[in-house]
């Protein structure tokens, strides 16, 4: 092992000199306490670290052995239900290891090297396989059985396959390639976290990730192997938009990275997710998710690491064909680890001291995700959907990182701090988000969820924006200055509001809507609104409309229970012959 | 042994550069001896084989490059604790300053800590009563929270903090109790004002002051809130005391720190401070908290002062990316007379729906709560447009809104200085405001909550809100 020598440090960034064949974004060991770093800038024989660990009590002439490796995750089976920080170190044993608060130089093996798995093998002696194709599996959790895949740059013939209870570095299998070489196949992995995992080819998304959220699966929808970016200032839900989806979206693996945020709301993740229940497996939350953990008062070398932990991690997922959802919260606190580090490294600042790079890397990390045909002879297709938060200082959507985050991703929920204030959430606004999925989706919508649903999502919002415009007529001279079908829009268009998106995260029932409900719930809404209109021409008034008593049945149509779906039907009935009843 | 160095070679602001140096390390400690013989203390901020920029935390005046001496002390700056520290009063770097004797050590703590894992953190749930109705029922402050109060110059916080550390319980039980707390540029009067409030109701028995005023030096107040969150974390972590932690007032230190990255060249953020203020800020607030299996708990009560009331200002903006919530004065109030002038709408304790409901607080908590929010919202929004078109615009229901809001502004709101609300009595007054309302329009409450606790009749002695009711 090589070394080298420290000759300055200054915050997390430390300059070596004496690595003479150190690579680009190698890790090294800094000092005698072994913390971590890694190689972010060379010049001859000096090279500059960012250290993951604090670096107070380092000084120059301290040693630096170099690793020859670029910093990597461990992937294998154990992963699921693990809480990482952003350099993949299971916190869980950190504590038992150096107890409540988190030391410096302290080390763990990512993945549990003594558990025992059952694998699987779905090959047999004599299959010619190629890189990715899937050998075996274990059952990781109750829900997710990780499949085991021949690594990248691995193919020939199988030569053994054992059937037994391995550890994650037992040899499971013998690959002969074409030289006759012989390679041993064991079920850990190692990836190199910047670099992004092969793939055969790129597929368009076409199918939704649901998320059960109202605003956005109707209105605002994001597929799988789709991007989305959730920018709102502080106070206005982006947490708990970024927890429901997590929570009840209909991917099979939940990434879930804290970056450089608080730490209580890891420790409600870890405390909650395991009592809640999946929708769509009946098992635990936590049977299907990952956590990485890196918090604001972590080290921000660290922070700036665990997108791309997190990030490779749900690509290997990915490759066993698996649709994978990561939520990211928040970029915007990886964009300042970044202008931190580079601010250190007194590089030419661009925007707001951001490095020039900022959109390089915020573009090529959201093109990580997508829709795509995974290596393997078996054409299996997996996807990735990233959802992102950005923290606009401020609240101003025009600073640099959302900037650059809205050129790349197809999804843009605007949250509005003046919807919180009134209690409305999620407090996505109606007339600024938008979604670029819509179209493609349409086709989908109309068949699985009902054949209105385009109309219906397009009448309802155009209602959205027509209330916007009254309002502002309200403002200036009165309500009583509008006509009666004005004033029904506006009553239409606060039902839309309050009876439909607002949803409450906090109620059992409310929670989680099923698609078949929201478009249930919209419809009712939608059916009142047209059937007034018509009784409205022959003279009545508002108020008779109002006071109808199916309006309170509309009011709690969201908490009507998915088993109890029938139920919209009556409500159906009920709108069309009291309405009707006002004309006699 | 020690070096001494006379190799001074610049002075730049609270910088000093030392050359030739040998085995310094990274943030080490550093006492600077002037030519008169006053020592001052400093730490490394960065350093290179044969350099080391210093930053002294007294400032330069009266350094000069050729006489005065530099010594690196080989450590990184810690705090010598012991259970004597309570009732005790220090200066910004942990100097005793109240005339007692120097605090016998039974450690010595590095100031900067660890990080909790956040594995071992457990999820502050348990109530903290305040007294103050508008905190209690509609911003609940739970403990091991971080609550920063959000502001103004001539608002009156201070008295806001005193109260709430004087009257902070927790229902049910006796516990060890203390208050740390970390005074950075303030005037000496407010920090008059604390430590005479202090006195007076005999809290100072309990608690540990770190006073840097005004006229100390700035650079100072950079460790002062650390000495502070060290001695919090000894007395929560390590003796199971519940340690509330006053820091006021942060926008002073903000200032401290943009200062040195100022005097380091380094490139500015937004509004000249520094790109790493919401991950120094960060290293501060985080360090509030519960840990698994710790009986004691930090909860964190930071002060600021808005410039020009702007919640955008970066030291509120990124103060409330980390905090869990936060109190926000609103000037309006204040100048109708109303104290504590809690402005509830914007405010907000994001840890509230743990803390509150059957066994905690009352059943009827939440829905309490969410029907008032919901109500003065909509009364405050009835006012303004009142105010454009006159009152006669309004509807018999919208009338009602505005009264409702008024009177929660006058008898919610608004209470004595010295007056301590249990939970049920501040529960209480909002269900009497309540009564303005007809009963229909308490749609956010559950109808057997409004069976139990809608009063039917008001009695003589509330007539404080009968007669408003008129």
């Amino acid at each position: 092992m090589e070394t080298a020598k420290i000759i300055k440090v200054a915050g997390p960034v430390v300059v070596a000199s004496g690595l003479k064949n150190a690579k680009m974004y190698d890790v090294v060991k800094v000092s005698g306490q072994k913390l971590i770093g890694e190689i972010i800038e060379l010049n001859k024989d000096l090279a500059t670290i960012q250290v993951y660990e604090e670096t107070s009590g380092i000084g120059p002439g301290e040693p630096v052995f170099s690793t020859d490796m670029p910093l990597s995750v461990e992937l294998g089976p154990g992963l699921i239900s693990s809480i990482y920080d952003g350099i993949q170190r299971p916190l869980d044993i950190l504590k038992s290891t150096s107890g409540n608060f988190i030391t410096r130089g302290a080390e763990a093996y990512a993945v549990d090297r003594k558990k025992k798995w059952d694998f699987e093998p779905t090959s047999k002696k004599g299959d010619k396989v190629i890189s990715g194709d899937i050998i075996g599996s274990v059952q990781e959790s109750s829900v997710v059985k990780q499949k085991i895949m021949i690594p990248y740059g691995i193919q020939g013939e199988i030569k053994e396959i054992y059937k037994d209870k391995f550890t994650v570095t037992d040899t499971i299998a013998l690959i002969k390639d074409q030289e006759g070489s012989i390679h041993e196949i064991k079920m850990l992995q190692k990836w190199p976290v910047r670099e992004p995992r092969p793939f055969k080819k790129k597929l368009p998304p076409i199918e939704p990730l649901i998320t059960g959220q109202r605003t956005i699966d109707m209105l605002f929808p994001i597929t799988k192997g789709g991007t989305a970016c959730i920018p709102g200032p502080f106070g206005s839900g982006k947490t708990v938009v970024q927890h429901q989806i997590s929570k009840w979206c209909n991917a099979e693996i939940i990434l879930f990275i804290g970056c450089g945020e608080r730490g209580n709301e890891m420790t409600d993740v870890l405390l909650e997710f395991p009592e809640l229940i999946d929708p769509y497996s009946g098992k635990p939350l936590m049977e299907r998710t990952i956590l990485i953990a890196n918090t604001s008062n972590m080290p921000v070398a660290a922070r700036e690491a665990s997108v791309y932990t997190g990030i490779t991690i749900a690509e290997y997922y990915r490759d066993m064909g698996y649709n994978v959802a990561l939520i990211a919260d928040s970029t915007s606190r990886w964009a300042e680890a970044m202008r931190e580090i580079s601010g250190r490294l007194e590089e030419m600042p661009g925007e707001e001291g951001f490095p020039a790079y900022l959109g390089t890397r915020i573009s090529s990390f959201y093109e990580r995700s997508g829709r795509a045909k995974c290596l393997g002879s078996d054409d299996k297709e997996g996807t990735l959907s990233i959802v992102g938060a950005v923290s606009p200082p401020g609240g101003d959507l025009s600073e640099p990182v959302t900037q650059n985050t809205l050129r790349t991703v197809q999804v843009f929920w605007s949250l509005q701090d003046r919807l919180a204030y009134k209690r409305h959430f999620p407090a996505i606004d109606w007339l600024t988000s938008y979604s670029l999925y819509l179209s493609g989706l349409t086709e989908y919508y109309n068949k699985k969820i009902g054949e209105e649903y385009m109309e219906l999502r397009n009448k309802s919002m155009a209602l959205l924006q027509e209330e916007a415009e009254l309002e502002e007529i309200v403002r200036l001279v009165g309500v009583d200055a509008l006509s009666t079908h004005e004033k029904l829009v506006l009553e239409t268009a606060r039902s839309i509001r309050e009876d439909f998106l607002l949803q409450d995260a906090f109620d059992s029932t409310d929670a989680y809507c099923s698609t078949k409900k929201q478009f249930l719930i919209l419809k009712l809404i939608m059916m009142f609104h047209e059937n007034a209109e018509k009784v409205i021409e022959d003279g009545v008034t508002i108020e008779k409309i109002n006071a109808l008593p199916v309006k309170a049945k509309i009011i709690r149509a969201k908490y009507i229970e998915e088993k109890n779906l029938k139920t919209f039907n009556e409500i159906e009935k009920e709108i069309i012959s009291q309405i009707s009843s006002t004309t006699d | 042994m020690i070096k001494e160095y006379l190799t001074i070679s610049d002075v730049a602001g609270p910088l000093i550069v030392v050359e030739k140096t040998i085995d310094v390390k990274y943030q080490e400690l550093v006492e600077i001896e002037l030519s008169s013989g006053e020592i001052r203390r400093g730490q490394v901020l960065e350093i290179t084989e044969d350099k080391a920029v210093v930053q002294v935390f007294e400032g330069t005046r009266g350094v000069d490059v050729s006489n005065t001496q530099v010594r690196f002390l080989g450590k990184v700056i810690e705090l010598p604790i012991s259970l004597d520290v309570l009732g005790r009063i220090f200066d910004g770097s942990g100097r005793p300053i109240d005339d007692g004797p120097q605090i016998i050590a039974e450690k010595k703590l590095d100031i900067n800590g660890n990080p909790i894992n956040p594995y071992a953190r457990d999820y502050p749930n348990n109530f903290i009563q305040t007294g103050i109705s508008s905190i209690d029922v509609l911003n609940t402050l739970v403990r091991g929270q971080k609550l920063p109060i959000f502001s103004g110059s001539g608002l009156p916080h201070a008295k806001l903090a005193s109260q709430i550390a004087r009257q902070s319980k927790v229902l049910g039980k006796e516990e060890k109790f203390a208050v740390v707390f970390a005074a950075m540029g303030i005037t000496f009067e407010e920090a008059n004002f604390f430590i005479s409030d202090f006195r007076r109701t005999g809290a100072i028995e309990k608690s540990v002051m770190f006073i840097n005023l005004a006229n100390n030096p700035a650079v100072e107040r950079i460790i002062t809130p650390r000495m502070a969150l060290t001695c919090a974390e000894y007395l929560a972590f390590e003796k199971g005391m519940h340690v509330l932690v006053i820091l006021t007032d942060m926008t002073n230190y903000c200032e401290a720190l943009r200062e040195v990255s100022a005097a380091r060249k380094e490139v500015p953020g937004r509004r000249g401070y520094p790109g790493y203020l919401y991950t120094d800020l960060a290293t501060l607030y985080e360090r509030a908290g519960r840990i698994k299996g710790k009986k004691g708990t930090i909860t964190l009560i930071p002060i600021l002062t808005m410039p020009e009331d702007d919640k955008t200002h970066p030291i509120p903006d990124l103060t409330g990316y980390i905090t869990e919530g936060q109190i926000i004065l609103s000037r309006e109030l204040h100048h109708k007379g109303i104290y504590p002038p809690i402005n509830v709408l914007p405010s907000l304790s994001r840890l509230k729906d743990k803390g509150i409901g059957l066994n905690k607080t009352r059943e009827d908590h939440a829905n309490v709560m969410n029907q008032l929010f919901a109500s003065y919202a909509r009364g405050k929004e009835a006012k303004e447009l009142a105010v454009i078109l006159g009152e006669a615009a309004l509807t018999e229901i919208d009338k009602k809104y505005v009264k409702l809001s008024d009177n929660f502004e006058e008898v919610f709101v608004k209470q004595g200085e010295d007056e301590n609300r249990t939970i049920e009595e501040s529960l209480d007054i909002g269900w009497k405001l309540l009564t303005i309302l007809p009963k229909e329009e308490l749609k956010r409450i559950k109808d057997k909550f409004i069976e139990k606790y809608l009063p039917t009749d008001i009695t003589t002695e509330d007539k404080n809100i009968n007669a408003i009711k008129d």
